[in-house]
């Protein structure tokens, strides 16, 4: 549906660099004021963001060196210092190697599942291996490896845990929604609907609430689960709803008459929607669901609302230390770039998948 | 207890299985999914209500009525500690109101005017608008609302040294301070009259089209349209007496006196909300536009339509069919971010929610306050874009 | 269960009528359907043709009337409607081959999932079938690969592999350009001298007038008349079967 953005190119063959202004920069009044609009902005920008993040930076020689140039330069020296806490969070120190290896192999399976050539029932194998694995690590409580509560774990790696349980769980019960949304069962599809439109009418914080205050409530006297347990279902719930919505957009985009030629050969329901209904439909809304998950990244740096410290979390933790208080806005500038490094790669993958799935269809 | 649900749970899937007839085995799956559903149901309200026994909360709503002993920073009505819980919840929802509209607006303006000078020719002004969108959309709005609180409390001068851009705006670590009109009747009555300049100019330009469909000549409903949008107010002011006196803040010992504020809170969480929505809008703007075939402006121009004409009539139409849907989304988006504000202190709904909840203990009815008001908002939007949907749409075979 | 003797019809329809809300697309429609008969159904749009043959496999249901086909009556009973979908295959007039799967994969997904065939055996089954519609070579290709000619008959033959006692065809070649055409009725002609019960809704009077046993007219919604292909196109009883004829053959 989108046409292709990229401008036709002018009538006379720009050459060289000053060809190249000219067709680009200056080809009119209108576009040379652009021009001169745009120099302006960046005039205004930049030269105190060079000032301030490079010139007159620290970039070692401890909290002297950041107190030296404070309020004229900025203090990445805080970076070097609270790396570690900002990264891992409260993880014991010693340990920390363990939340590194969870997260190399968070990272090496989810490579893997984003080749399509990797997709074959040995990679589900591998998953499942991969979170024993990781759970080991993260919890331990096995010889030469001390138990480390949840309460415990922070940082990227437990914003990673957070997101990817959320895509890995949620897939499911989106699924479910989908289908049961466009089933002819009005009790189920009404269940369905109004799960996903409550869900997705209320902001996230309030379904996080949900989870951490109303969840202990509703368990039966004694019994309760650990906060991180509760932030995940929570978070779940919340991406399943959004998900669901872009399923059902590819089930409402499959043809009717391929559910026709399913139900001629004599296939049934559940066999009809594995084998032709969801592999086509989920294939046609991979780009918005990649969409759904880089949101789904995102809203895991709500967690700090209810206590856990995530990523950014453990940033403002690091903050906390009133020596280094000043220098909130490096590690803020930091945790801004892991999430800008992780969000605009999953971005242009889901670009990527798009131009995928189209060369697909064309023939 | 479980066993027994279980065991019913597996007993009805069975019986669904077996049967033949296609209607009754509908029918038989909606029986077992109500009942599981209900089973399910009572035993967390049976839990729930073991358990609020036992911590000793209250239930119920009447804690609505009860004075709420804590102060609220900025609110748009009068309020104080003495007032309620309930009024104290109504000022969290006027200010979520406050920033959402005009977060709204603010968004809206600067996103479409991003989306379409990222459609330009102009190399280095595509790039810069490409830059905005892509910095903006992969940094959670959270850590936006904290760089930007951070920013404002941290790198603005203290209030005695306030930075002044403009003369009577004042830019400090405690605010944004700027003038507003002394409150006069001109003022209402100028307001009043840009409601009635409005109302008359959609008149006016209906008239316009009927008269255009009669007579073939065309109506200057635009003119007379923004005439009337200009002048009605204008005339509203000058005959109400021509107030022209302003509030200007000025300093006063440690503060400003005069004019009007909004706190860091609002300032930081507007700001944070209203770029992170417009990178959003922008990208909207982009794809609609784009979204008119090139073959529609060529047919226009073939015709011997004018550009302007081709903007509003061929393409305006097709590009905003594209354009409202997913940005009538942002709008509920930045409604829902909102509820963020409650990181930093601002008092949104959310914020004042959770105070209450914190002092009451009523966690299930705070909650439930939040969610009913956010999905109200949620789903009148939703049936006004269902609405505006079905009137707009390209009528298919 | 099954009708096994040889004068029993195969399809039975019997006073049939079906509404779309408050439209009647098919009028008190009875139809008698016999072993290895082969009846070509035309009439203009609307007329309920199509509506009429996907009622056979209960793609469409009917509210009044009965249906019977191979002994089995189509009720609310899915057990009969599995039975009755497992014996009728249907070609579409677009063709309907899952474009995720390979031409082979196509073929024997039913085969395998729902006759319980090893996988084997289906493969082998699925390749005569593609030798018998002369398009063995593309097994491995994907459907968006081939021609709309290929992929239709790819589309009868997949039908074929569930080895069905009756072949639907709504519109078989009206979707197809000119030029692919004759593949795809030629390889019809073939099945029909084989000896398989079709029912056809088509445009295509020659492949009527070749093989039709039975020619049948309907029109809103109601058989107008039908008669075997001589007499039907020599001299047409109804004026409305004259008027659709002259439409139809004058160009």
């Amino acid at each position: 549906m989108t046409i292709d953005a990229a401008h036709s190119a002018p009538a006379t063959v720009p050459i060289g660099v000053s060809g190249w202004l000219r067709a680009n920069l200056f080809s009119s009044p209108l576009n040379a004021f652009l021009t001169l609009l745009g120099v302006g902005v960046l005039a205004l920008i930049m030269p105190p963001l060079v000032r301030w993040g490079v010139l007159n930076a620290a970039w070692s020689g401890g909290l002297e060196a950041c107190k030296a140039v404070q309020g004229t330069g900025a203090c990445w020296v805080f970076i070097a210092e609270k790396y570690r806490l900002m990264l891992f969070g409260l993880y014991p120190y010693e340990e920390q190697w363990r939340p590194l290896l969870m997260m190399a192999i968070l990272i090496v399976l989810l490579l893997a599942s984003m080749n399509h050539a990797f997709w074959r029932p040995r990679l589900a194998a591998a998953w499942v291996a991969g979170y024993l694995a990781m759970a080991v690590l993260m919890w331990g409580g096995v010889p030469g490896l001390p138990f480390v509560e949840t309460d415990k774990w922070g940082g990227l790696p437990l914003t990673l845990i957070l997101t990817v349980n959320a895509i890995v769980f949620s897939f499911p019960i989106a699924i479910a929604l989908a289908l049961g949304r466009r089933s002819d069962l009005p009790v189920i599809r009404t269940l369905c609907i109004l799960f996903i439109e409550v869900v997705r009418g209320v902001p996230l914080i309030s379904v996080l609430f949900v989870a951490s205050l109303m969840i202990p409530l509703f368990l039966p006297s004694g019994m309760d689960i650990n906060k991180l347990l509760r932030a995940q279902i929570g978070i779940i719930l919340f991406a399943g709803a959004y998900v669901a919505e872009v399923i059902r957009g590819g089930l409402q985009a499959l043809p009717k008459g391929q559910l026709e030629a399913a139900d001629s050969l004599g296939l049934g329901y559940w066999q009809k929607t594995g084998f032709i209904v969801l592999p086509q439909a989920l294939s046609l809304v991979i780009p918005p669901m990649v969409n759904s998950f880089i949101a789904t990244f995102k809203d895991t740096s709500l967690v700090i609302i209810i206590g856990l410290f995530d990523l950014f979390g453990s940033a403002r933790m690091a903050a906390n230390d009133p020596a280094w208080r000043p220098f909130y806005v490096e590690g803020l500038l930091f945790v801004a770039l892991i999430y800008f490094v992780f969000c605009y790669s999953l971005a242009r993958y889901s670009r990527y998948l798009e131009k995928l799935a189209r060369r697909g269809e064309v023939r | 207890m479980q066993i027994l649900f279980g065991l019913f749970a597996l007993g009805g899937i069975v019986c669904a299985l077996i049967i033949s007839d296609r209607n009754l085995k509908g029918l038989f799956w909606e029986v077992l999914a109500i009942s599981l559903i209900l089973m399910l149901g009572s035993y967390l309200t049976h839990n729930t209500i073991v358990n609020l026994a036992d911590r000793k909360i209250a239930t119920g709503y009447g804690f609505l009525d009860r004075e709420s002993r804590f102060e609220i920073s900025e609110s748009l009505i009068s309020y104080s500690a003495a007032s309620t819980y309930g009024r104290a919840l109504l000022v969290g929802a006027l200010n979520t109101l406050k920033v959402s509209i005009i977060g709204v607006v603010l968004a809206t303006l600067i996103g479409v005017t991003i989306g379409i000078l990222g459609l330009t020719r102009n190399w280095l002004v595509a790039r810069l608008c490409g830059g905005y969108i892509h910095f903006l959309r992969n940094i959670p709005v959270l850590l936006h609302i904290f760089l930007w609180y951070t920013v404002i409390t941290n790198l603005l001068p203290p209030i005695r040294q306030a930075l002044s851009p403009v003369a009577g705006v004042y830019l400090s670590q405690r605010g944004f301070f700027f003038p507003v009109p002394v409150a006069a009747l001109g003022w209402t009555a100028a307001v009043y009259g840009l409601i009635l300049g409005l109302a008359l100019a959609w008149l006016v330009a209906r008239y316009g089209r009927l008269q255009l469909d009669k007579t073939g000549v065309p109506f200057p409903s635009g003119r007379i349209g923004i005439g009337l949008v200009l002048g009605l107010p204008f005339l509203a002011w000058l005959i109400c007496g021509a107030p022209t006196a302003f509030s200007v803040p000025e300093l006063k010992g440690f503060n400003f006196d005069g004019g009007t504020s909004w706190s860091p809170e609002f300032f930081a969480i507007l700001g944070a909300l209203a770029t992170y929505t417009s990178a959003y809008i922008a990208e909207n703007t982009r794809a609609g536009i784009l979204a008119v075939s090139r073959g529609q402006i060529e047919a226009g121009r073939s015709l011997g339509l004018s550009e302007g004409v081709i903007m509003r009539q061929v393409i305006l139409p097709q590009a905003l069919r594209v354009i409202i849907p997913p940005t009538t989304n942002q709008y509920l988006n930045l409604t829902k971010n909102s509820s963020l504000a409650v990181a930093v202190g601002y008092p949104d709904l959310v914020s004042i929610s959770n105070t209450t909840l914190n002092q009451t203990g009523q966690a299930i009815e705070c909650i439930s306050i939040i969610m009913m008001a956010y999905l109200t908002t949620s789903l009148a939007t939703s049936a006004l874009m269902n609405w505006y949907n079905r009137s707009i749409k390209l009528v298919d075979r | 269960m099954s009708a096994n003797d040889a004068g029993t019809p195969i399809i039975r329809i019997d006073h049939v009528s079906k509404w779309y809300g408050a439209f009647q697309a098919l009028k008190d429609v009875t139809l008698d359907v016999a072993r290895k008969e082969r009846i070509v159904i035309c009439g203009p749009s609307g007329s309920g043709k199509s509506t009429l043959i996907r009622c056979v496999n209960k793609l469409e249901d009917h509210q009044q009337g009965r249906i019977e086909v191979d002994g089995v009556t189509l009720d609310e009973n899915v057990r009969n409607i599995e039975h009755v979908r497992r014996e009728v295959g249907m070609v579409f007039q677009q063709f309907n081959l899952f474009p995720h799967l390979t031409i082979l994969q196509n073929l024997t997904l039913a085969p395998i999932w729902v006759r319980k065939m090893p996988k084997k055996d289906a493969e082998a089954a699925a390749m005569a079938y593609l030798e018998r519609v002369q398009i063995a070579e593309q097994a491995g290709k994907f459907p968006g690969q081939l021609s709309g000619g290929q992929q239709q008959r790819v589309a009868i033959a997949r039908s074929l592999c569930m080895t069905p006692k009756i072949m639907l065809f709504d519109e078989p070649t009206s979707a197809l350009d000119p030029e692919m055409i004759k593949e795809v009725l030629e390889v019809m002609v073939g099945l029909a001298r084989d000896g398989m019960t079709m029912l056809v809704v088509t445009h295509e009077m020659g492949f009527a007038r070749e093989i039709a046993d039975r020619v049948v007219f309907m029109d809103r919604g109601e058989i107008v008349e039908q008669a075997p292909p001589k007499d039907f196109f020599a001299n047409p009883k109804s004026e409305r079967t004259r008027l659709f004829l002259s439409q139809i053959l004058g160009h």
